[in-house]
């Protein structure tokens, strides 16, 4: 990650397009299943055949409300449905059937935290609209045309956009992936990026410290992971930056992010800049929503994470750093949950979650309901054994990073299996066969100090002379000797009481 | 405010229609006519009206309809494409769109 330079301020603004989770299109009965052969999913209303018309779906709009909700937006009673107007194969109509100066969601706001520090992103709205189709190039070029797919076209979308409040790509993505796990815990959105179910496009400009005015602005688009979305933005910084410095002037234009080259290029600059020309469309009445409606969705709700992340910290003493991580997505929330009910101490889960399971699922990418995550039944058992003491951390920690990079022959045996449930008995004869009971027999312990002692003259020597540290690295050595195995409490003991005689 | 040739040739490019000096002559006039009796309406005073977003809310209250989230529409692909003037494996074939 690289840090903006010393005298220039960077402000970003994020629009998400969320897919919303419907069975139908927000204006048609057609089905909104990813994946489906070309144009088998586009109704006459989704091709904008003459004599057809929208009629909206009940079910978007109720999640529309619920996002309205839990962002503590507020839901407008009355919201208008405009058409954008534009000309482009994929969009049949020649318009998109979108909000305008009526959205049904105004303000509104996400909490994020970047490096222990809490931040408030302001909401300026969130709006529903039709998602357009697609066009299609590969296996086309040679006969010089584009291929046109319409099943995505009238797919329900809720367009949430943010202030200009995020001064850093890092802030950005940790405001996207808090967007991403809400959208997510509420059941309005899939999540899925690779599907295209969670875009990003990013507003970025650049001023020189202390200025009052904001910088030209870039548009970035086409960015489908939180990890592009951080290289995207802050390849855009660098652009900006460079330009300036070199007595250029940065001109408003869409940029396209390329992950392959991992730069960004202009795409349409602000010359043929679109003009939407924006109207109220007759087709559609106002949409009326009043206080019983709202209502309820309201009682239909999820506990929402910050309510759970303060009942987390009132009912297992956790930080509140903690339970914010917990609570970060539906599927981690849940995973602490059934851990917590299996028996073993939510301290312990937290420290799982929190540290070793959270260090692999990011550099892997991927969220911990994943399949590439060891089984529940295992990581259950690996907690409770490390809890009991019956092995130490060093050899969980171990173990578990083995099972990750499935390294670990005998766990596919024992697992035959992963997913299913392990026998209390089988583990431990599992434990026995891979010698990684931990070691807290006090003559073994001794035995392995006094080695270690001999072996190290010079750090001995060192600590008796007052070094601390070398004390740290006598305790090093003697976890190491024992492969890991040592109590480590029981070893400090023994080492301190050696070494003061 | 009314309207130059420059609106009209920016209007015409938006709209992808091509037309002739002539032609941007006559709109000129007739769409300088149609802004003058928005100029009319616009000097009524509307302020703390609330916006009127459908001409039919004037003549009764209604509002918009909605519908159950449904899967409604079976597949009708070969009929929906039947007009098409090109298309292959499913798709719409249309002049090459460059990005």
């Amino acid at each position: 990650m690289s840090a903006t330079p010393i005298g220039w301020e960077v402000v970003i603004g994020l629009e998400t397009h969320t897919q919303l989770s419907c069975a139908s299109k927000i204006f048609s009965g057609s089905p909104t299943t990813f994946g489906a052969a070309p144009n088998t999913q586009a109704s006459v209303v989704d091709l904008a055949l003459p004599g057809t018309l929208p009629v909206l779906n009940r079910d978007a709009v109720e999640k529309a409300i619920m996002f309205g909700l839990a962002v503590g937006g507020t839901i407008a009673p009355y919201s208008v449905f405009a058409r954008k107007n534009y000309f482009y194969p994929d969009l049949p109509k020649g318009y998109q059937i979108s909000q305008f100066e009526w959205p049904v969601v105004v303000g509104g706001k996400v909490a994020i935290v970047l490096d222990g520090v809490e931040k408030t992103v302001q909401l300026t709205r969130a709006h529903l609209e039709e998602d357009a189709g697609k066009s299609l190039h590969e296996g086309l070029e040679t006969m010089g045309v584009s291929g046109i797919d319409l099943n995505r076209a009238g797919t329900p979308l809720l367009e949430i956009v943010t202030e200009p409040d995020m001064r850093s790509a890092a802030e950005a993505v940790a405001y996207a992936k808090a967007l991403h796990g809400l959208v997510t815990w509420l059941g309005i959105c899939d999540g899925n990026m690779q599907e295209g179910s969670f875009r990003c496009d990013a507003n970025v400009s650049v001023r020189p410290t202390g200025q009052k005015e904001y910088g030209t602005r870039c548009e970035i688009k086409n960015v489908n992971s939180f990890r592009f979305l951080e290289r995207a933005i802050e390849y855009e910084i660098r652009r900006q930056i460079e330009l300036i410095e070199d007595g250029g002037r940065v001109v408003q234009e869409t940029r396209l992010y390329d992950a392959d080259r991992d730069e960004t290029r202009s795409m349409r600059s602000k010359e043929d800049a679109m003009d939407y020309r924006y109207f109220p469309d007759p087709d559609l009445l106002p949409l009326v929503i009043d206080a019983a409606w709202i209502e309820r969705v309201k009682s239909a709700m999820p506990e929402l994470p910050a309510v759970m992340s303060k009942r987390f910290i009132s009912e297992h003493h956790l930080s509140s750093y903690d339970a914010h991580l917990l609570t970060a997505s539906k599927a981690t929330s849940t995973y602490f949950i059934n851990m917590v009910a299996t028996g073993v101490s939510a301290k312990t889960v937290t420290k799982w979650i929190n540290g070793e399971i959270a260090n692999f699922l990011n550099r892997e990418g991927i969220a911990i309901d994943d399949p590439q995550m060891p089984s529940k039944h295992l990581m259950m058992r690996l907690m409770a054994s490390e809890a009991r003491g019956e092995i130490t951390f060093a050899s969980a920690r171990n173990l578990f990073r083995s099972w990750c990079e499935q390294l670990d022959q005998q766990l596919i045996k024992l697992g035959e299996a992963i997913g299913q449930e392990i026998e209390q008995s089988q583990w431990q004869r599992y434990l026995d066969e891979k010698g990684l009971r931990s070691v807290s027999d006090i003559s073994t312990i001794e035995k392995i100090v006094d080695e270690v002692l001999a072996a190290n003259p010079k750090s001995v020597e060192e600590f008796k002379s007052g070094k601390e540290k070398a004390f740290q690295s006598l305790v090093g050595q003697v976890m190491k000797a024992s492969k890991g195995k040592a109590n480590p409490a029981q070893a400090n003991e023994i080492l301190k009481k050696k070494l003061s005689t | 405010m009314s309207l130059i040739s420059d609106d009209i040739h920016r209007l015409a490019k938006l709209a992808r229609i091509d037309i002739t000096p002539a032609e941007t002559a006559r709109m000129l006039k007739e769409l300088n006519n149609i802004f003058s009796m928005v100029e009319t309406l616009q000097a009524v005073d509307t302020a703390g009206l609330e916006p009127l977003c459908h001409p039919i809310a004037i003549v009764q209250k209604m509002q918009l309809r909605l519908r159950a989230d449904v899967v409604t529409e079976v597949e009708h692909r070969e009929a929906n494409m039947v007009n098409a003037p090109q298309q292959e494996n499913g798709l719409f074939l249309v002049p090459k769109v460059l990005e």
